[in-house]
């Protein structure tokens, strides 16, 4: 296949960045798509031009360092997956696709297509976590959780944290991102002593880190690799009001 | 140099009780003043950090990926192994022991191997406390399911993604210890050194991938869990950031490598597409559990799989090994495949493959509890070769997935460096010449919070806190050379970029020292990557520049070290002339094609130290006091 790439370039946090047009000749259907670029950046580094900078490192769709957004849809077009594991027989002969970085204000640009996540980090140091040092559990099945919960626990807690939720939302919110983790803590019983302070505190760092208010678009849950459901929103506002009323009693 | 493995006296199970008493403590309020650096940021690592840091130790923690949570543990897939007998079904500690040591091919130090089951029990206990959603029971209880070289069911799951949810436990109880100040975590930061004063680690210099700032770091001691060396193949199952460097600078600092030629092949992986392949997907060897795995009988069968009938299928693992038919362990499922292909009777493009087939699973189960099982796995499968495993069976190949060998430790994960301790797939220690599966994440785990916070003390306590300071030459000495180093790689200004020479050497490599290794083969790789790594220094080009995120200069530093460190590997697998689990040297198989190994001569642990030239082979020899040699037989 012979495709036409847009590819966002910019050379560091400051520079204002553009668009570079290249031809992509030899694309074979059974290339993934960072395997792609993968050809065009060595072809880039032959010709004594820059390498393209994107982060990936374990593209089979876990590792959530994988970040691009593709004819304006992270992740790409297909449903329920990483950009790093679209394959190219996607595309037909002749397409053109636009290639550019996360776009939200809390992810700055790096370099090219690289941006800077630390803030989803950070949120987690907030709070996203059961506070238990090695050494002091319980045999593990002294703690029953109900099939259910365990199952609904573990579909929230399959985020990979990528950042496409944030870069989907017109608001550049990261509520799935918080939520799934609120939610996933919330359903199971160890998680119990520290449920108000956990979204208190979390919710409070994901507005200190910028990140917008979510009004519902659910942009978020059709991009999401993983299949986040937005119910985990719904579940992280009944927190965030159970948590805040008993605040103030 | 003699290799003093200090392993406490007295009988087996009470070795590791013996250790924690009679080890020296560092009292509570004495803690903080000992600043300690963990290198890597997976289960091993991560859980050092974390660990460490609950005891009140000042931690310094570095990974090269965005975010701690991306260390390559992310990806394990099918579960880790515990010996908590929840299934009634006759498993113990002993028994947990004895399989890894058997699985492992007896090269694996007894003591080690036995410490780690005795404390995998807590590990399923400590992440069910982190939140670690595990599959469960209608009643509530946890689930478990059976894996290669195991006749119990021991191994406990999250779903496919059972690698995810422990690191993100790891990566929770971390972030606790970061946001209260404990441990001060540098993403996008790759250690470049070890720096050894007076024989003893006292710090690592490093270069911020953004800025490309080189850095020195001062500690009381090093930790290293940087994972394991796969990508020396090119081609592997390992996310392709995964590097030997951090390890490899090390061993340059006086460290001892030993066994770097215990690679695991694992046997269900997706075949291969095309020369622009930068992985290889593993398919969780879970799935064995419920596939069948088979090639035609007669060979260039060109028929679809369902227009094979079942009498002209070969389903040669159950046929060669009855007792533990499709769940055979890893390395000798993986050369029965290939010894399948080789016989002409491969499958698919390049006949390169071999069936795993579900057809009768579904049949007997139904699609909805394949679904429940694999679902994500078949998925996967999908996504990538464009066929659904639901309708036709799965094309899988072997492909180079763990490294067994690492940096030589004794009982306490210290190397032979006072002061550097390593852990996790970077040392070699308990898996001898083959890894059983799901019992990597429990190494980590084990080495990261339940080994390391209890052996690391009794160095601390003999040293005073903060002696050396980054101002010492040594450090200097050390910048210096990195930053050489960096300026060299920048100003060949050749013509191949760093990939096309690690694509070379991984095709060498696999072809050479892959599945199986012979004389001639091994002979002619010792020819060959010496002069691929002469023209890398003549012909590499990288481009940009080393003041900022260049991908490019990253890659290049790696495959730099990639190209020495090859070198040795076949150094080893050359030396050792027997054959033991993922080591297949074809001099010595038995009629059938097993492996033969040479107890009397090469009951040792290969630990191999630096010269600048030949490297000089150091041996620790190994002493089964609990499990008899024998033949490994899994038939
Ligand atoms: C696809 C796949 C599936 C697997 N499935 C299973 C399974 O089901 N069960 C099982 O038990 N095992 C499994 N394994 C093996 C297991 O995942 C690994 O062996 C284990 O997770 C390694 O953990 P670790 O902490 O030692 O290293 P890693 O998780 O690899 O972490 C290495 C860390 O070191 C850092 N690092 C490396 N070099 C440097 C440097 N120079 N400077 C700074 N930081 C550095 C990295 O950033 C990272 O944080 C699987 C492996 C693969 C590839
Ligand atoms: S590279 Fe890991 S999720 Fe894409």
């Amino acid at each position: 296949m012979i495709l036409t790439l847009r590819i966002w370039r910019q050379k560091h946090a400051r520079d204002k960045g553009r668009f570079e047009t290249y031809e992509m000749k030899g694309v074979s259907p059974d290339m993934s798509f960072l395997e792609m670029l993968d050809v065009l950046s060595d072809s880039l580094v032959d010709r004594g031009e820059d390498a393209l900078t994107f982060d990936n490192d374990c593209r089979e769709g876990i590792c959530g360092m994988c970040s691009l957004t593709i004819n304006g849809v992270p992740h790409g077009p297909d449903q329920g997956g990483t950009v790093c594991q679209l394959h190219m027989r996607r595309y037909k002969e002749g397409d053109t696709i636009t290639i550019e970085p996360w776009r939200v204000s809390p992810f700055p640009v790096l370099k090219d297509l690289a941006v800077d996540r630390s803030a989803f980090d950070r949120i987690i140091q907030a709070g996203g976590y059961i506070t238990t040092n090695a050494g002091s559990a319980v045999d593990a099945n002294a703690i029953l959780v109900p099939r259910a919960d365990a199952e609904t626990a573990m579909d929230a807690a399959a985020c990979i944290g990528c950042g496409a939720c944030a870069a989907s939302c017109p608001n550049g919110s990261a509520m799935l991102f918080v939520a799934a983790k609120v939610s996933h803590l919330a359903h199971l019983p160890q998680g119990a002593p520290e449920r108000a302070q956990r979204v208190l505190s979390m919710v409070s760092q994901m507005d200190q880190e910028g990140f917008g208010n979510c009004t519902n678009h659910s942009e978020c849950e059709a991009v999401c690799p993983k299949e986040i459901n937005v119910s985990h929103i719904a579940k992280i506002n009944r927190e965030f009001i159970r948590a805040a009323v008993k605040s103030i009693f | 140099m003699k290799l003093d493995a200090k392993i406490p006296s007295g009988p087996m199970a009470g070795k590791w009780e013996k250790r924690k008493f009679e080890g020296k403590l560092v009292n509570p309020s004495n803690k903080r003043k000992y600043n300690i650096i963990v290198v890597g940021s997976g289960l091993a690592g991560g859980g050092a950090a974390a660990s460490l840091g609950e005891l009140g130790y000042n931690v310094d923690c570095f990974c090269f990926q965005d975010s701690s949570r991306r260390a390559h543990s992310i990806a394990a897939q099918g579960g880790i192994n515990a010996a908590k007998n929840y299934q009634n079904d006759g498993d113990s500690v002993y028994r947990l022991f004895y399989d890894t040591v058997k699985g492992g091919d007896f090269r694996s130090r007894e003591a080690n191997v036995h410490r780690l089951a005795e404390v995998s029990a807590a590990i399923i206990d400590q992440c069910v406390a982190m939140g670690v959603p595990f599959a469960r029971e209608y009643g509530g209880t946890l689930a478990n399911r059976s894996f290669g070289g195991a006749q119990v069911s021991r191994t406990f799951y999250a779903r496919g993604q059972t690698g995810q949810q422990l690191l993100l436990g790891v990566y929770s109880a971390l972030s606790r210890q970061i946001g209260a100040g404990q441990v001060r975590m540098h993403p996008r930061t790759e250690m470049l050194d070890l720096v050894v004063v007076d024989g003893h680690a006292k710090g690592i210099v490093t270069r911020d991938l953004i800025t490309g700032k080189i850095e020195s770091w001062a500690a009381d001691a090093v930790v290293l869990a940087t994972g394991g060396y796969g990508p020396v193949f090119y081609l592997s199952t390992n996310a392709v950031g995964n590097n030997v460097t951090a390890a490899y600078r090390a061993h340059k600092k006086g460290a001892l490598f030993a066994n770097p030629c215990y690679t695991q092949i694992h046997p269900t992986c997706i075949p291969l597409s095309g020369d622009h392949q930068s992985k290889l997907t593993l398919m969780s060897e879970s799935l064995r559990n419920d596939g069948r795995i088979w090639v035609p009988k007669k060979q260039g069968d060109t028929r679809t799989p369902g227009d094979i009938p079942d009498a002209e299928r070969d389903y040669y693992l159950e046929r060669m090994y009855p007792s533990f038919g499709n769940l055979a362990p890893r390395d000798i499922s993986s050369r029965a495949a290939k010894r399948a292909c080789d016989e002409g009777r491969g499958v698919g493009p390049g006949r390169l493959g071999v069936y795993l087939d579900f057809r009768d699973a579904l049949s007997r189960l139904g699609d909805d509890t394949i679904r429940q099982r694999y679902d994500n796995l078949f998925d996967m499968y999908e996504r990538i070769t464009g066929e659904n495993a639901y309708n036709m069976p799965m094309r899988i190949y072997p492909a180079i997935h763990y490294t067994m060998g690492g940096l030589w430790v004794d009982y306490d994960l210290m190397s032979n460096v006072p002061g550097l301790y390593v852990l996790g797939e970077a040392n070699f220690s308990d898996h001898g010449a083959n890894r059983l599966g799901a019992s990597a994440l429990m190494q980590g785990l084990a080495d990261g919070c339940f080994v390391i916070p209890y052996t690391i003390a009794e160095y601390l306590a003999g040293t005073a806190p903060g002696e050396v300071g980054t101002d010492h030459d040594e450090f200097k000495k050390s910048q210096n050379e990195v930053s050489d180093r960096i300026r060299a790689l920048l100003s060949v200004n050749g013509k191949r970029s760093a990939t096309s020479f690690h694509r070379e050497l991984g095709l060498l490599m696999w072809e050479k020292c892959g599945m199986a290794r012979n004389e001639a083969g091994l002979k002619s790789a010792l020819e060959m990557i010496p002069a691929l790594r002469e023209e890398f220094w003549e012909n590499v080009k990288v481009t940009g520049s080393g003041n900022d995120l260049n991908s490019e200069l990253e890659r290049a530093g790696r495959v730099a070290d990639f190209l020495e460190f090859g070198e040795l590997l076949v150094t080893d697998a050359i030396t050792r002339e027997e054959s033991c689990g993922g080591h297949f040297r074809e001099e010595y198989q038995t009629e059938e094609g097993e492996a033969m190994r040479d107890d009397e001569n090469f009951s040792f642990v290969g630990a191999w130290e630096y010269t600048g030239e030949t490297p000089i082979l150091h041996k620790e020899n190994l002493e089964f006091e609990e499990v008899h040699l024998a033949v490994r037989s899994y038939k």
